[in-house]
């Protein structure tokens, strides 16, 4: 019989089965990225990091550190620092990443080369692997050659890859391996260069990684060093995708969250227009349970087909996250295709229709076999409210272990489930609230036409509540994901650059610098920034030095904090980007003042420190008495040099320090020239063109973008479909009363007038409501989940509240084209 | 007596998969203006088929329908909805009101529908009319089955119609509040000297008027004026 009522029902529940098929598809797709991603982070980190650990340092390892480092038996080793190379050939000048290595590295994965052996000849042979990408941008071949720093040695091949290296980072300062021995020959390695000394490590089968880290560590710590494993690698990995994955678990939730709703309304037209063939099957004898399960097995039926589909449609999707995103990551994703995302899908199928059906498969079993003779409308059967609370219960609990099952944590799963609840609840107090309002200010003196559609909007069988409810969600959930991904992209967005330096020269040594400004004036461009650098450690905090720190187990400071060179600046103001959240500024002091200086909240946060408390550094060897004068909220997101910590003015001018300039090159060519003579003068001095990291992060923001848009499509797939099933549940309703007004002399115009008005009213509260829940929202997840700052979009304003308003319209001006352009019997024939 | 709707070689016909299935053919016959005049057939003969037509509900395959001196074949459908509007009321089995209006603007929606300032005016006249005044704030779901017909059938005559189509008038009601129901509308009929319709399997009713057609078969069998008249 279930088999039999559904076959002669196919078209009504193709919508049904969409809501699931699109639900599904994206909830498998986003898991099973999700899943392969940390697989695959897992498998290659030993690849991504070239070795099973590693230790770094940021200086020359002293005599301990290096004790501990050659007591292990490095493998390889390698320093590394970013500076300007140049190519003799042409005069190109680039920031890159010199890699100086030692030995066979990488233990794990390789360096792919061309010619291929040039990985394994060039340290024999002294000669450079250059970055491909940067030997074709400048027309340059092996066999060429290049200068890093007082350096020039033979190009011996291109560097396609190797251990550690994503595309961004290489587009910024693409890796150029040099053999360890000519490092000091660069003469790049002066006081105040940043570097970084690295050495590889292969284990043995027998060592346990987790309980060296447990040794070793605090070791290195106290020497300033760190071990790295290469399952904390994999760790850290996941971790700096972790917005990105909580964001596409958003997605997941949000158009599971529609299709649900989908299924909801869908089921409803359908159970609707069938009750009084239930009622018919009941007067013939059929039980309650048997009229319900008719029903019931469809749905389930219905749910599995749904649940396969989309399992096999998110499959798909996901295959091409890997082709999308892979500039993005470090390493290739490799997709395997498992049978369980089949299981998920149909698990999730089931389980959602015949959750979410179940409240209008109530009414099979309530429904009175009297209907059958009655003539009233049959939607008014009443079910019992105990069940319905049952119901009920059953579909939050369902919407929260999903919740906690994407988001696994349970603060956050409670939230979404609360946040959700609260959303319906706000949606169905303002359609309340719209009906009850209309009515009291019913405009009487008005025309026919509009009196009839504001009398829709509250009279009995009216669909506002069902209407603004369905669109105000559909909406809500559409515009959260828009607004999120707002939160996500501004992160890295890149400012307003027209006043701003686009060109910023890094490790200027105090006497360069007049030379330096000169070059730039010379150029005819300005000196825009001239900002001191001294680099400085944290001595102790609050009167504890590290040793006394990790004696004390209740002391709360982060590693970091004692192992950290800091490079800090001086000065009587504060940027743009800074903002006092505790305490206060000090521009300047006397030689003789207790040193107020501002820490950024991070570290405040990280050295467990609050303003008055005593911070002791070690400048160059002199340690210097300080005290926290104001916390700050520095945004870092910004394109420009921020500082953890600053000093006011009278301290730091006679410590030793080094230079950073900025100036504005306004063309390419202007910033060409510039940067060839400042390079070929002072080759310590490091130039980041802010031009080439303006176009990288906006073509990676761009890939970002189409997997954001790509999910929310999907999304507002879903929810149009959601609005057709919504708008259609009052179709026969309002196709009746159309044919009845037609009968009785209605024009085409005054019909389409009465509907139209009427839907676009609903579209536009039901789509304004769900905006604004969505900015509300949005703001608390920017606080508490994502903690990034939120300015919102004016885009669904713009564009959203129209198109959904219009759409609404839409599909409702479509459900009664036929009575428009069709004799009242024709269309009464149609829908008999 | 002149014509008020002229019916001349009707013919209505569906398509039912690759099958034609004909419901009415060679239909002719006039109804003069201020007369009565039934419809009688068995079920499936093609009474309301041809009610439809008459009316301008539906358009003939072949043939054509002549209502109030306009051919209803050169009408286009906001045309055929306007004429309606002016001329013609409607009287149906399942009464047809809108549930989202209350029975005073159940009544006045043709006036309404016109642009008359007096609709409701007029709404309420013909509620008292048929005795449901006090009721004029109620929805139709509030209403038993007789009372949801005296208000179409107040609604039938807001616009002082020329000709009345009444499809079963009395088909979903007992004997008691059907004669009570039928009553009224010739009464109101006579009032406002309207040519009325009606489409009935009831010979009793079929009676009163001063014409029957009989249907059958899509054909019309004969057409001559009633005994008593």
């Amino acid at each position: 019989m279930a088999w039999r009522d559904a076959k002669a029902s196919r078209a009504r529940l193709l919508l049904f089965t969409a809501s699931i098929i699109l639900g599904i598809a994206a909830v498998v797709s986003i898991q099973l990225f999700r899943d392969n991603l940390q697989d695959n982070i897992q498998s290659q980190s030993k690849s991504l990091m070239g070795a099973d650990y590693l230790i770094d340092i940021d200086e020359t390892p002293n005599e301990r550190a290096q004790a501990i480092i050659d007591s292990l038996n490095p493998v390889a080793s390698e320093v590394n620092f970013v500076s300007m190379v140049a190519f003799p050939k042409n005069g190109g000048t680039k920031l890159a990443r010199v890699r100086g290595i030692e030995g066979p590295f990488p233990v794990y994965g390789k360096m792919e080369t061309q010619p291929e052996q040039a990985s394994s000849t060039y340290q024999e042979e002294g000669g450079a692997l250059v970055d491909a990408t940067l030997l074709l941008q400048y027309g340059i071949k092996p066999g060429d050659s290049i200068k890093v720093g007082e350096l020039t040695l033979p190009i011996v091949g291109s560097l396609s890859s190797m251990p550690g290296n994503s595309a961004v980072t290489s587009s910024v300062a693409p890796p150029v391996v040099i053999p360890n021995r000519l490092v000091a020959k660069t003469n790049l390695l002066q006081f105040g260069s940043r570097k970084e000394y690295q050495y590889f490590y292969k284990a043995t089968p027998e060592t346990d990684l987790i309980e060296l880290e447990n040794v070793i560590e605090p070791m290195l710590d106290a020497e300033r060093a760190d071990l790295d494993t290469h399952t904390s690698t994999s760790r850290r990995l996941g971790r700096r995708y972790e917005n990105m994955g909580k964001f596409l678990n958003l997605v997941a939730f949000i158009a599971l969250l529609l299709g649900c709703v989908g299924i909801a309304s869908s089921v409803h037209i359908y159970i609707r227009e069938k009750l009084k063939h239930i009622a018919v099957l009941k007067c013939l004898g059929a039980s309650r349970k048997q009229s319900f399960l008719i029903y019931l097995i469809q749905i389930a039926g219905i749910g599995i087909l749904g649940g396969v589909l989309g399992g096999g449609i998110g499959i798909g999707i996901q295959e091409s996250f890997p082709y999308i995103l892979k500039d993005f990551l470090p390493f290739d994703v490799e997709i395997t295709i498992t049978t369980q995302p089949i299981i998920m899908g149909v698990v999730l199928g089931f389980l959602i229709a015949v959750l979410f059906a179940l409240l209008s498969l109530l009414n099979t079993w309530y429904v009175s076999p009297l209907q059958a003779l009655r003539i009233s409308d049959t939607s008014g059967s009443k079910k019992p409210k105990q069940a319905k609370r049952i119901v009920f219960t059953i579909i939050i609990i369902f919407l929260f272990l999903f919740s906690y099952w994407l988001l696994r944590d349970v603060t956050y799963a409670m939230g979404f489930v609360v946040g959700m609840l609260i959303t319906f609840a706000i949606l169905a107090g303002i359609a309340t609230l719209t009906m009850k309002m209309i009515k009291a200010w019913f405009p009487k003196t008005w025309g026919y036409t509009t009196r009839q559609s504001l009398l829709n909007l509250f009279r009995p069988n009216n669909q506002t509540l069902v209407l603004i409810v369905a669109i105000g969600l559909g909406t809500f959930l559409i515009s959260t994901l828009y607004f999120t991904k707002d939160i996500l992209l501004s992160k890295t967005a890149v400012g307003d650059s027209s006043n701003s330096a686009n060109m910023i020269m890094l490790d200027v040594q105090p006497k360069q610098t007049e030379a330096i400004a000169k070059t730039i004036t010379d150029n005819e461009l300005e000196v825009i920034d001239n900002i001191p650098l001294v680099t400085m450690r944290i001595h102790s905090v609050k009167g504890l030095d590290a040793k006394a720190e990790e004696q004390d187990s209740t002391v709360q400071i982060r590693g970091w904090i004692y192992n950290h060179e800091f490079r800090t600046t001086y000065r009587d103001h504060l940027m743009a980007s800074e903002e006092v959240i505790a305490g206060q500024w000090t521009p300047e002091v006397s030689n003789d003042d207790v040193i107020p200086i501002s820490i950024s909240e991070n570290v405040a946060e990280d050295a467990n420190v609050t303003v008055g408390d005593k911070m002791v550094f070690n400048v160059q060897g002199v340690l210097m008495e300080t005290v926290v004068g104001s916390i700050r909220m520095v945004d870092w997101g910004q394109l420009q040099l921020n500082f953890n910590i600053l000093f006011p003015k009278g301290v730091l001018e006679n410590a030793p320090q080094f230079k950073v300039l900025s100036t504005k090159a306004p063309t390419e060519a202007s910033s060409a020239q510039l940067q060839r003579e400042i390079v070929s003068n002072f080759p310590n001095v490091t130039i980041i063109d802010l031009r080439q990291v303006f176009t990288i992060v906006e073509d990676i923001l761009g890939k970002v973008s189409w997997i954001i848009n790509f999910m929310a499509f999907f999304s507002i797939i879903t929810g149009v479909i959601v609005l057709i099933g919504s708008v259609r549940t009052s179709k026969h309703q309002r196709i009746k009363e159309s044919v009845l007004l037609r009968t009785l002399g209605a024009k085409n115009n005054q019909i389409l007038k009465i509907s139209a008005l009427e839907y676009l009213l609903l579209g536009i509260v039901g789509s304004l409501v769900g905006i604004v829940l969505a900015l509300v929202s949005t703001l608390l997840l920017a606080l508490f989940v994502f903690k990034e700052p939120f300015v919102p979009s004016a885009i669904p304003f713009l564009i959203f509240l129209p198109a959904i308003s219009l759409l609404v319209l839409a599909i409702g001006l479509s459900n009664i084209r036929g009575v428009l352009s069709s004799s009242p019997l024709e269309v009464l024939r149609r829908e008999a | 007596m002149s014509k008020i709707l002229k019916i001349n070689g009707l013919e209505k016909t569906y398509t039912s998969g690759a099958k034609q299935l004909t419901v009415l053919q060679n239909i002719t016959f006039d109804v003069e203006k201020g007369q009565t005049f039934s419809i009688v057939g068995p079920s499936g003969s093609g009474k309301t088929t041809l009610l439809g037509l008459c009316a301008g509900l539906d358009t003939p395959n072949a043939g054509n329908v002549e209502l109030c001196g306009h051919d209803l074949n050169t009408l286009n459908e906001d045309e055929r909805a306007q004429l309606r509007n002016r001329e013609v009321g409607f009287i149906f089995q399942n009464f047809q009101l809108l549930p989202t209006l209350t029975t005073l603007e159940n009544v006045s929606v043709p006036l309404e529908l016109q642009g008359a300032k007096q609709a409701a005016k007029r709404g309420m006249e013909l509620l008292a009319q048929v005795g449901l005044a006090d009721r004029f704030h109620h929805y139709p779901s509030q209403l038993s089955g007789g009372e949801q017909q005296r208000v179409a059938l107040a609604r039938a005559f807001s616009n002082s119609p020329s000709i009345l189509f009444a499809d079963e008038p009395t088909g979903n009601l007992d004997d008691e509040t059907g004669e009570k129901v039928i009553k009224l509308l010739f009464d109101l009929n006579k009032a406002s000297n309207t040519t009325l319709v009606i489409v009935t399997h009831d010979l009793d009713l079929a009676n009163r008027t001063q014409q029957i057609l009989r249907l059958k078969g899509g054909e019309i069998i004969t057409n001559q004026p009633t005994v008593t008249h």
